[in-house]
């Protein structure tokens, strides 16, 4: 008999020898108690998190809490079924209201997790013989959208207008275009130039998908992503998004003008076969989405933070994926895998919490250290934050 | 030269820049194993096949060709 498991002998031999130096394993940190959006007892010690995409802070919101507390009474614990059967209460369709006025858009769909709005959405709209363009660092759900489907796969070069826009002008006349775009690149915190790829890819007759999980309640005047900031959000047929990171909970949705969009109940499997969110997280979605409408003050404290963070960490010579501080996320790039684990370690001491990002996840083989930024960070916690990379930094020599 | 030849002239050519370990390729080389391409550099180059010969080359076509030879006669098939 073949052992199935033998493929992954290269990861494990990688695995083993980066724990065998004595390193906590980057990949299975516990977090004991959780104080506040951003702080939470690691290991027995209090550690600042910068790490969470919990960027609008709203995980422990009065509100919020109470909302899911009531609907749990209410509702009881679990819905048991299909959001096309028996999985559809009240608070999904309140939940998909407060998404529609949200992003003012006409319909809204809400899935378990934004991995599934993705996979479902894409491997539905692009059937057999029509095109899928999209960015070669696009999200895993996004490629896993793609692998679901029988689409055909196109991707192109990085935020590259004319690579894209090369690849539309050779689809076959007539053939169904769906282009795919992030608004926000979680590796590296980057934006995509939307105005222009959304204009290049309607003149070729595309219909364009954007997933904003890294910019809703953030980026744009009130907070719709980075398709509003750039003044196209008119011109973007779906628009994907999460609850697990500024809404604070969990689970996925997809909201468009298009007319016909509500046949997607029926069509799309990751939709209809699986059970739907709990009643208490979708009154918790519902009432934190509604909070983040009129946020623009938490919003600007978020522009603050990002901003001095990324000037302090430049300023202790670290280098970081982008010239100027373009979202809430904040990379720092690591020469490779052993110094990268060996900062975060010294981060971890030092009580800092921060994601380690290595390939195949990342772009160009980069080891990254991402930290993600949260409008609850206070000044002094990122004072504290540039401290601990400073100490970290020159223990590991990642910097003098 | 047939034209199977001139395809296969154009893409040696387009090879050679990503031949970073110099070796020897023929229509038997495979652009994994032997050329030990990672995905970046494949997109590099069939980027580069593309814009040359004016087709689309799709991830699902690519997943098909592990060869020179094998990548020659789809551009064949997708020129003709």
């Amino acid at each position: 008999m073949s052992d199935l498991f033998s493929k992954f002998d290269p990861l494990i031999r990688q695995r083993e020898e980066l724990l065998a130096t004595g390193l906590t394993d980057p990949f299975n940190l516990v977090m004991e108690k959780v104080e506040s959006p951003t702080v939470a007892i690691c290991n027995g010690k209090r550690t600042i998190l910068l790490g969470t995409y919990n960027y609008m802070g709203m995980t422990f919101d009065p509100d919020v809490i109470a909302a899911g507390k009531q609907a749990l009474d209410d509702f009881g614990s679990g819905t048991t079924g299909s959001r096309v059967l028996n999985g559809t209460y009240g608070g999904h369709k309140a939940c998909e209201e407060a998404l529609k006025d949200f992003y003012a858009m006409d319909h809204a769909m809400v899935f378990s997790t934004g991995y599934q709005a993705n996979l479902g959405i894409i491997s539905t709209i692009a059937g057999k013989d029509d095109y899928i363009v999209l960015d070669i660092d696009s999200h895993a759900s996004i490629y896993d959208g793609c692998a679901l489907g029988n689409a055909q796969i196109v991707p192109f070069r990085h935020n590259d207008i004319e690579a894209l826009e090369k690849r539309l002008k050779r689809i076959p006349e007539g053939a169904g275009k769906l282009v795919v775009l992030e608004g926000v690149y979680s590796m590296l915190g980057d934006i995509a130039p939307l105005r222009e790829m959304v204009a290049v890819s309607k003149a070729n007759g595309a219909m364009v998908l954007v997933d904003e999980a890294h910019s809703m309640g953030f980026i744009g005047e009130h907070g719709r992503g980075v398709a509003e900031a750039q003044g196209i959000i008119d011109d973007v047929d779906f628009i994907i998004g999460t609850f697990s990171k500024s809404v604070g909970t969990v689970g996925g949705f997809c909201v468009s003008n298009h007319p016909k969009f509500e046949i997607l109940r029926l069509v799309c499997r990751p939709y209809v076969f699986t059970a739907s969110l709990p009643p208490s997280v979708v009154a918790t979605a519902a009432t934190s989405i509604r909070k983040l409408m009129d946020s623009a003050d938490k919003r600007a404290h978020l522009w603050e933070n990002s901003k001095r963070l990324h000037a302090g960490l430049r300023q202790l010579g670290f280098t970081l994926g982008t010239d100027e501080p373009q979202s809430a996320i904040i990379a720092v790039i690591m020469p490779d895998l052993e110094k990268g684990a060996a900062m975060w370690e010294a981060l971890l001491h030092e009580g800092l919490y921060v994601n380690l990002a290595r390939p195949p996840a990342t772009p160009a083989n980069m080891t990254l250290l991402r930290c993600s930024l949260c409008a609850l960070h206070t000044d002094e916690q990122v004072g504290e934050i540039l401290g601990m990379f400073a100490a970290a930094g020159r223990a590991t020599g990642c910097i003098n | 030269m047939s034209d199977r030849a001139q395809t296969l002239a154009k893409v040696l050519e387009l090879i050679e820049p990503f031949n970073k370990k110099g070796i020897a390729v023929s229509e038997g080389t495979r652009f994994a194993q032997d050329l030990e391409w990672d995905s970046l550099t494949v997109l590099d180059f069939v980027a580069n096949i593309e814009d040359e010969f004016d087709v689309i080359i799709s991830m699902n076509m690519q997943a098909e060709i592990e060869t020179v030879g094998q990548l020659v006669d789809a551009l064949q098939k997708l020129t003709a």
